[in-house]
């Protein structure tokens, strides 16, 4: 066992100094760290937060980014931005869906209904490059899931716009961005102060407005993180009672005999 | 063991017995005899049987709403994540469960090779038991390209490309394997049709692995053979039942710990990116559990020499009751062996670690050092060591250390007059 250990010290001072090594060479910044509400054994959304980053999003970042995965009437459920039914219902209203074909086999134009998928900014993936300078704007039903870092990592980028370092040259139409993998970006920074007027009065700045959409967009990747959490906490507790009673249970059973269990 | 005659009390019990001796076998499970110092190492058993269960429960579940085609199976999942009652619950489960398996099953096999109980009589578990790992990987390794994300795609590349190393018939073997020219829908819809498959024969492996087990009986902390069952051994029913439901519970705590609180924390982020074959991503790894043979296949330099390497590193595990000459099967009493035994777990860590890791530089020497010294442990040092280890006196019977303090403390004196004499 003592060997053990001196082995496992051995390897951890042997990898910590690789580890060092790759910070020294690596240009990567380190992550910008937010106090998430969402975190954590009991994390629920703000909801306040939630509907103003659903704000944001159908303001700023609907223009080229769908949510493909998520219907309108996602955002009246629990758990969501619990917008009320009838709000859903207007915001729904908004967008036309192609529907059809009807009893004269014609397709149709309708507004769109509480059971729809959000309608997408573009037709296809090669009409929303081909409208962005040739970049995809990926969709952001799970974006946050599919980023090493999560929402951290997607609070950064919007806050991560900065003049490039002196000497690196930027094509047209590419940004410099801390955070970013290769520090270069193809979307101009989406935020600016007062961008958004918010209904709950709250000041839209950068901040303010990076936070609330990363707050909605893990939701939009995690819609049921709320029941995961609260029926977590109650698993463990029913587990470690269960294991409890059965530890004694073993132990009356194995007392029947001199061996210890 | 005790096989004495066992004759069902009710009447109908014993007509039916008589044509079909299920009681028989029931009874058989319930009285069979287990060593009474069996540890906790050995509580895995009974935890593997029960991921195979949830693994193949929620995996019913999932193929009732996953769709195998290559337009539609990211969707799908997002709409089992979404829109299926409890689906969230069901697939985070079925893919969390994938990693407590192998977990499970790396502590079984490793609890194996320091009490070895792959040796005689007991070879034949060892080899089914190695069947099952394979399978396991395979298992797992298609169930991962089912979500369709970028990982299952170009995992799927890469281990698939491995094929064409083979000479000859190589890339048609390739092409057999994808039913086109790429990884493309016909691959998809395969390998969910043989994901579906393999966790049955699986299932009809472990029935012979307890089988065979169940012919010699359990190995135990010691290694020796029960001398006295009835002073040695307690009867599986109630015993060993409670010390593996007491266990079962302990790993479900942590295994509930990964489904609700991280429940992708084992997986790749960009897994949740749809597959593209016209990006690659930066870097191809895959699930955790494989990464120890990822490591050795990209240690060799030459591709066919990798593939090898990688399958000769399954293949001497199952050779292994032949490549470890020693008589002596518990560890406690092999002071050498039990230095390379950690050894090799650090090894097995190393290589797990390196595989994660870009193979350049600095990480491609340790992986290619670890590749060698894995090689060398089972090769060399196994059948060498077993001929010259000098070991430390076994106990009479079970019950003996038992009773005069732990086999443990045993052996820390052993350990020490051992040192003593160096």
């Amino acid at each position: 066992m003592k060997n053990f250990f001196k082995l496992i010290t051995f390897f951890t001072l042997i990898s910590s100094l690789i580890f060092s090594n790759v910070n020294a060479a690596g240009e990567k910044h380190e992550l910008l760290k937010v106090d998430w509400s969402f975190k954590s054994f009991f994390g629920k959304f703000d909801r306040a937060s939630l509907q103003r980053g659903y704000q944001v999003y159908s303001e700023v970042c609907a223009s080229c980014h769908s949510l493909k995965h998520l219907s309108y009437r996602n955002l009246a459920e629990k758990g969501g931005p619990e917008f009320t039914e009838l709000e859903v219902k207007a915001i729904a209203s908004n967008f036309e869906v192609t529907d059809g074909p009807n009893s004269d086999g014609e397709m149709f134009e309708r507004p769109a209904k509480l059971s729809d998928k959000f309608v997408m900014p573009y037709a296809n993936v090669q009409e929303a490059i081909a409208a962005n300078g040739g970049a995809y704007p990926p969709d952001m039903s799970v974006l946050v899931k599919a980023r090493g870092g999560g929402a951290n990592y997607i609070y950064s980028v919007l806050m991560g716009y900065e003049d490039p370092p002196a000497g690196m040259e930027l094509d047209d139409g590419v940004y410099y961005n801390k955070y970013m993998y290769g520090n270069k970006i193809k979307m101009a920074s989406p935020l600016d102060d007062d961008i958004v007027e918010y209904a709950d009065g709250t000041k839209a700045t950068i901040d303010q407005m990076a936070k609330d959409v990363t707050t909605f967009l893990q939701w939009t990747a995690e819609p049921h993180l709320e029941t995961r959490h609260k029926m977590g906490f109650r698993v463990i507790i029913y587990l470690t009672v269960l294991t409890i009673l059965v530890y004694f249970s073993m132990k009356k059973i194995w007392s029947r005999i001199e061996t210890k269990v | 063991m005790s096989d004495h005659e066992y004759t069902p009390k009710s009447k109908v019990g014993k007509w039916f017995n008589d044509r079909l001796p299920l009681l028989t076998l029931a009874n058989h499970l319930t009285d069979y005899p287990t060593p009474k110092n069996l540890n906790y190492w050995w509580t895995f058993g009974g935890i593997l049987t029960f991921c195979l269960i949830t693994q193949i429960i929620t995996g019913i579940i999932l193929g009732m709403h996953y769709v195998a085609h290559a337009d539609l199976a990211f969707q799908s999942v997002e709409h089992i994540m979404r829109d299926v009652n409890y689906g969230w619950l069901i697939r985070y489960v079925h893919a969390n469960g994938a990693s407590m398996f192998f977990l499970a099953v790396y502590i079984h096999i490793f609890r194996s090779l320091y009490y070895g109980s792959y040796k005689s009589p007991r070879e034949v578990i060892w080899i089914i038991g190695m069947l099952i790992y394979f399978l396991m990987m395979a298992t797992a390794f298609m169930g991962y390209v089912l979500p369709w994300g970028q990982m299952s795609f170009w995992g799927a590349t890469v281990i698939t490309n491995l094929f064409s190393a083979i000479p000859l018939v190589g890339d048609s073997i390739t092409t057999w394997l994808w039913g086109g020219y790429s990884v493309d829908n016909p691959t998809l819809t395969r390998f969910f049709s043989l994901h579906y498959l393999f966790p049955f024969l699986i299932l009809g492996l472990v029935i012979l692995h307890i089988w065979a087990l169940h012919v010699p009986g359990n190995n135990n902390p010691i290694g020796i053979d029960i001398k006295k069952p009835s002073k040695d051994t307690v009867p599986f029913h109630p015993y060993i039942v409670i010390k593996d439901l007491f266990a079962l519970l302990i790993f479900l705590i942590i295994f509930a710990f990964f489904v609700f609180f991280s429940p992708n924390i084992l997986g790749h982020a960009d897994n949740y990116i749809e597959a593209n074959p016209l990006v690659t991503p930066a870097h191809i790894v895959p699930e955790w559990y494989l990464l120890p043979f990822y490591a050795i296949l990209r240690s060799v330099p030459d591709k066919l020499l990798g593939v090898i390497a990688m399958f000769a590193a399954i293949f001497v595990l199952v050779i292994l009751p032949w490549l470890d000459t020693s008589k002596v099967r518990s560890t406690v009493f092999r002071p050498i062996y039990k230095q390379f035994y950690w050894f090799l777990v650090a090894d097995v860590l190393i290589l797990g670690y390196v595989g994660a890791m870009p193979a350049e530089g600095l990480y491609l020497l340790i992986a290619r050092v670890a590749t060698a010294y894995y090689f060398a442990h089972f090769l060399i040092i196994l059948p060498f060591l077993g001929m010259k280890e000098k070991t430390t006196p076994l106990p009479l019977s079970i019950t003996e250390p038992v009773l005069g303090g732990s086999a443990d403390m045993a052996m820390a004196k052993n350990n020490n007059d051992y040192k003593e004499k160096l």
